[in-house]
């Protein structure tokens, strides 16, 4: 079986010279929810209107489920539901028609009860006959969610879903995107907001200037590039690290009464009770001791500086 | 083929249609209504028949492509124009459609609209003078076939257009001389013989004429060749449009 979405070698120059991807390959499971990091500008959008068929590329050829999206745009298109970054609703329809009028743009017939589902899961039921317009910005993104929902997409595109969307409705959106994926939906997202990524994503691809630096397991990521920081308040101050306490990754803070201990960054490392009998050999005492887990968004600012 | 999506499409026009309904309406029948009883009572009272029909009865299908071609153009270039303005395009753009389906959907509606719009003034004329429909099937084809036509002129012109004022600079530069011109109020036999020639290279002329023939059996110019010049401006505007989602104009970056 052909995977459910193959990028190979896709790059985009705009009019007017600027290239905006490069040599992008990249290749989707059938029901993983994939994030899709990089600054602004980096490209992820271009991306995602190129698979989508809002850009032409200039380079390169995408596959949706084996179709391609140029030659055998019919059958690749029936299976992708994109909700775009900018809220462009119309303002006079109301939220009922704009998701049945989204589904027959799909070629899909009417059926009531999927769009009321869609709607009751996106909390827009009691909204059904509102105009859009008089929605609130929040709404306006559930109903942009709706009608890419309306055709029952195999693969759904999210280009920053929750940029202005309140604590509450992010969760809501974070539990219905993970039934989706349980239900065999391969689902790509944008985020700025890094902890979405890192507790929704199952893998993570980070793009830059165009390219795509890196796609890996979100879980490899965090084990390979995540590092593990121990804080020892120390009940005296030092003036320099004991020669029988020194090991590689333990610091002394600035002030002298911290010890500080990174792990995670050699593979092959000392246990750490070792530094705590080498402590109470050496007669030092400590008051408090804190452990710090490097957050998805400390590797990705890590990762832009290292490249910038 | 998408049916659907051409129902959607179709649908969705007609429902900004009804939304509107009244100002679509008023608007057009008012001035009509305006033209009767300036040209029609006014003016027509001292003009002589023409070619054995009376001045008043002569402007109807004059009047009624004037309100088809114009609101062929503004309705289609309208319709495929807002959503490129607001965006909402993306969503045909990235549907599993052909130009021909969205073509058929936007243009469709907007002459199911001008066509509408025809019939009514046809309606409103019968309150002022005696009209009489000699040929009804062929006044209807050629209604239907205008409206389509310049429906499609319309969405080229909406495509094209990239802010409001290009948006209304054809029908008003353009359209409305050419219809003027094209012998809506007058027969082009009453032009000296050079400006006579001159008007023969208005499109309008063909359609005016074709389109009085279905009414009164005389024309300005010979019935086929106002068809088949009607019929050549619309296999032009289909070539344009097949260009446009060839290429992506103004559609794709
Ligand atoms: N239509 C266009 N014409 C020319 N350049 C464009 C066009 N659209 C985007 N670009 C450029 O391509 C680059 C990538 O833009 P893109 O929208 O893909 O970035 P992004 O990663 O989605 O950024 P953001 O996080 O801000 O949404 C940017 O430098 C942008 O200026
Ligand atoms: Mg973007």
């Amino acid at each position: 079986m052909p995977p459910i979405l193959r990028v190979s070698h896709l790059s985009k120059v705009y009019k007017g010279g600027f290239t905006a991807l490069n040599d992008v390959s990249l290749e989707l499971k059938q029901g993983e929810i994939f994030a899709l990091l990089g600054p602004n500008g980096a490209g992820k959008t271009t991306l995602i209107s190129i698979v989508c068929g809002l850009v032409n590329p200039t380079g390169g050829t995408v596959e949706v489920s084996g179709h391609d999206i140029i030659r055998d745009y019919r059958p690749a298109r029936e299976l992708i539901g994109l909700v775009p970054q900018e809220l462009k609703t119309d303002s006079f329809e109301t939220v009922w028609n704009t998701v049945s009028f989204s589904r027959g743009l799909f070629g899909k017939p009417r059926n009531d009860a999927h769009i009321e589902r869609v709607l009751k899961d996106l909390s827009l039921w009691d909204k059904k006959d509102n105009m859009i317009m008089t929605l609130s910005g929040g709404m306006k993104r559930r109903v942009l969610i709706a009608k890419a929902l309306s055709h029952e997409p195999r693969v759904l595109f999210l280009d920053e879903p929750t940029a202005g969307v309140d604590v509450e409705l992010r969760r809501d959106m974070w539990r219905l995107v993970r039934q989706l994926r349980d239900e065999g939906v391969t689902i790509i997202l944008t985020t700025h907001y890094l902890e979405e990524a890192e507790e929704m994503a199952d893998r993570i691809g980070v793009i830059r200037k165009g390219e795509l630096m890196l796609v890996d397991e979100k879980d490899a990521l965090m084990r390979r590039f995540g590092q593990k920081r121990v804080t020892i308040q120390l009940s005296q101050q030092l003036t320099a690290i004991p020669a029988a306490v020194a090991r590689t990754g333990l610091t002394l803070s600035q002030d002298g009464r911290a010890l500080l201990l990174t792990l995670g960054t050699t593979p092959a490392e000392a246990p750490v009770s070792d530094l705590f009998r080498a402590l109470a050999l050496a007669g030092i005492a400590y008051s408090d001791i804190e452990t710090q887990q490097s957050s998805l968004e400390d590797i990705f600012v890590e990762l832009m500086r290292e490249h910038a | 083929m998408n049916f659907h999506a051409i129902k959607a499409i179709y649908m969705f026009e007609m429902a900004r249609t009804a939304r509107t309904l009244l100002q679509s309406v008023v608007s057009p029948v008012l001035s009509t209504a305006l033209y009767f009883i300036v040209f029609g009572s006014a003016i027509g009272g001292h003009m002589n028949a023409i070619d054995g029909v009376a001045y008043g009865s002569f402007i109807v299908p004059g009047l009624i492509m004037l309100t088809l071609l114009t609101q062929s153009i503004s309705n289609a270039s309208f319709g495929i124009y807002f959503p490129r303005f607001v965006g909402t395009i993306y969503e045909v753009l990235s549907a599993p459609v052909s130009a021909f389906e969205i073509v058929a959907g936007y243009v469709g509606a907007a002459a199911t609209k001008s066509v509408m719009l025809g019939l009514i003034i046809l309606g409103t004329s019968t309150f002022f003078v005696e009209v009489q429909v000699l040929h009804p099937v062929w006044m209807v084809s050629f209604l239907v076939l205008t409206g389509i036509t310049f429906s499609l002129f319309g969405f080229i012109i909406g495509i094209w257009a990239d802010n409001f004022e290009k948006l209304q600079m054809i029908p008003l530069l353009v359209v409305t001389p050419l219809t003027f011109l094209g012998g809506s109020f007058y027969s082009i036999d009453m032009l000296p013989p050079f400006w006579r020639s001159v008007t023969l290279f208005n499109p309008v002329v063909y359609l005016v004429s074709g389109f009085r023939w279905s009414f009164f059996g005389v024309s300005d110019v010979n019935i086929a060749i106002s068809l088949g010049m009607t019929l050549g401006f619309l296999a032009l505007c289909l070539v344009a449009v097949w260009w446009i989602f060839r290429t992506g104009y103004r559609l794709k970056s």
